[in-house]
């Protein structure tokens, strides 16, 4: 095999030989079935001896079961989409706030000075203890939602724009003007791209965190969504929905997370060409 | 003659916590229209700095550069760098590098690529116009930064020890390869270097600055062909005339 960029033979140098890209797939669905095959094989011995209450721990089937009987009566996608609307929308916002932001203070010093002590103070805070405070200020609704999740995932999206555009190699920028660019051109042609790969990894961050957090606030005052129907399920004993609002929290974090990659091999081809 | 650029009383002093220090004093220096001039001296002797306040990325602390008889107050696409760590644009391709200053200047789309195929062509690397930066080598790399600042236009190229961070074989290849372009393309260049033997095969006329602060120590015009012999005797008499100025220079550092 050939090896072109200087990465990929120090990868190689490093961990030997990559894995082909089908051999690589196949050890990962191998791990995912023994996976299951153990919790299987442990949901049902503990259905055939019962030494507890099978009903605490549930075999896959039985998730899926409880799964298939919500989505048949109607009963999963109002709460699924309850949940993805607002990890959209809050993630949303807070993407164009927080990249907006960013480059403004990784650029303009005074901007820097004002916005990175106030970010700074308050980042470590786990977001979830801020979580009482939104409910007060803006009630329990939708808002509080949202809200949350918006000044939750800022944090990490805020931080790498700003390094972005902080670590910009100078010298590119003397090579651009020495070619014509303008402070226009700059910012675009420059600046933002060479921000972008730090950019991609704080929408990564955030799309995770989004998922993270979303949980919590519904399980405070909501009617809807998949951290709605773990609570309820805590209520009613329904183990099986508890747990498959979790498998249908993690499918859609991975889904997420697979998108941000998606957009990060397209976007930044020119880090690994071929 | 109007001299494309020109250097007066050329003053620059850096600042440092140590009090200041003058880079460069009191240089005075013509370059005429298609002269390809080496600023050749020790390290530390301010030839950088010459070349950055001729770029426009550093101001003089006194006198002044002009350029086609227009004061330099910053950076602009009429004077085109090739650097000595190639610093190109990652995210482009090479083509996209070359392109980069045609774009800027809203060149259409066939002109564009009329130009960058002719560039690509003129430094070898046709065949790897698809390719990402990361995935070239040294050599390669300097020659896409040498494509994009010609592919520009300018009217003077600025080059500071543009294969200084390249190893002995693809060094000469290359200074070869820039003796052949100047040959076609005919441009104004200012080459920094501390390779005495670079400097003669390459320039027109070799200024031998003096250690820091840096001043002209000498200017040496080489009268040699165009297409040089490195084992000539014309050539190594140059080389000796120059290095024995060179020396005295170096001397002076460790006195």
């Amino acid at each position: 095999m050939l090896l072109t960029s200087v990465p990929a033979m120090m990868e190689w140098g490093l961990h030997g030989e990559p894995l082909r890209r089908g051999r690589a797939l196949r050890w990962r669905l191998a791990a995912l079935m023994v996976f299951l095959l153990l919790w299987s094989v442990a949901g049902g011995l503990v259905q055939l001896t019962r030494p507890f209450n099978p009903l605490f721990l549930p075999a896959p089937w039985v998730v899926v079961g409880a799964l298939t009987e919500l989505a048949t009566k109607g009963q999963l996608w109002p709460h699924v989409v309850a949940t993805l609307e607002r990890v959209a929308i809050g993630f949303a916002t807070a993407a164009a706030l927080a990249v907006a932001l960013g480059l403004l203070a990784g650029q303009l010093r005074p901007v820097r000075n004002i916005v990175e002590p106030v970010v700074e103070l308050l980042r470590p805070i786990p977001p979830l203890a801020v979580l009482p405070m939104f409910i007060v200020w803006v009630g329990i609704g939708e808002a509080s939602k949202v809200g949350f999740i918006t000044y939750a995932t800022f944090f990490p999206m805020f931080v790498t724009t700003v390094h972005g555009v902080a670590q910009l190699d100078a010298r590119l920028l003397r090579a651009a003007q020495s070619l014509g660019a303008g402070p226009r051109a700059l910012f675009f042609r420059v600046i933002l791209p060479a921000a972008l790969p730090d950019i991609l990894t704080g929408l990564r961050l955030g799309v995770a965190l989004a998922f993270f957090v979303i949980v919590i606030s519904e399980f405070v005052g909501a009617e809807r969504g998949l951290g709605y129907l773990i609570n309820d399920g805590r209520n009613f004993f329904l183990v099986p929905q508890m747990l498959g609002a979790a498998v249908m929290l993690g499918l859609l974090g991975y889904a997420g997370n697979g998108a941000v990659r998606l957009l990060e091999r397209r976007v930044l081809r020119w880090q690994h060409p071929e | 003659m109007t001299m494309t650029i020109q250097v007066r009383g050329l003053s620059r002093v850096f600042a440092g916590a140590g009090g200041s220090t003058p880079a460069l004093l009191d240089v005075d220096l013509d370059v005429a229209e298609r002269e390809f001039v080496c600023i050749l001296g020790p390290s530390g002797c301010g030839k950088s700095t010459l070349l950055n306040l001729v770029a426009g990325f550093l101001r003089p602390s006194a006198g002044e550069v002009r350029v086609n008889g227009r004061r330099v107050t910053g950076p602009g696409a009429d004077r085109g760098v090739v650097f000595q760590e190639y610093v190109l644009f990652p995210w482009l391709t090479v083509a996209g590098n070359v392109e980069f200053g045609l774009r800027l200047s809203g060149a259409a789309a066939a002109e564009r690529r009329g130009t960058v195929a002719r560039y690509l062509e003129l430094v070898g690397l046709a065949a790897h116009a698809a390719k990402y930066p990361v995935q070239l080598s040294g050599g390669m790399k300097q020659r896409v930064a040498i494509a994009r600042a010609l592919a520009n236009n300018p009217s003077i190229i600025l080059m500071d020890e543009p294969f200084g961070a390249l190893d002995a074989q693809t060094r000469e290849v290359l200074q070869d390869e820039l003796g052949r372009i100047q040959r076609v393309e005919h441009k104004t260049v200012l080459f920094v270097t501390h390779s005495i033997r670079e400097a003669v095969y390459l320039a027109d006329r070799v200024v031998v600055m003096t250690s820091a602060p840096g001043r002209i120590k000498q200017i040496v015009s080489i009268k040699l062909p165009e297409v040089r012999d490195r084992f000539a005797p014309e050539f190594t008499q140059y080389e000796s005339e120059i290095t024995r100025t060179v020396k005295e220079e170096v001397a002076k550092v460790h006195e």
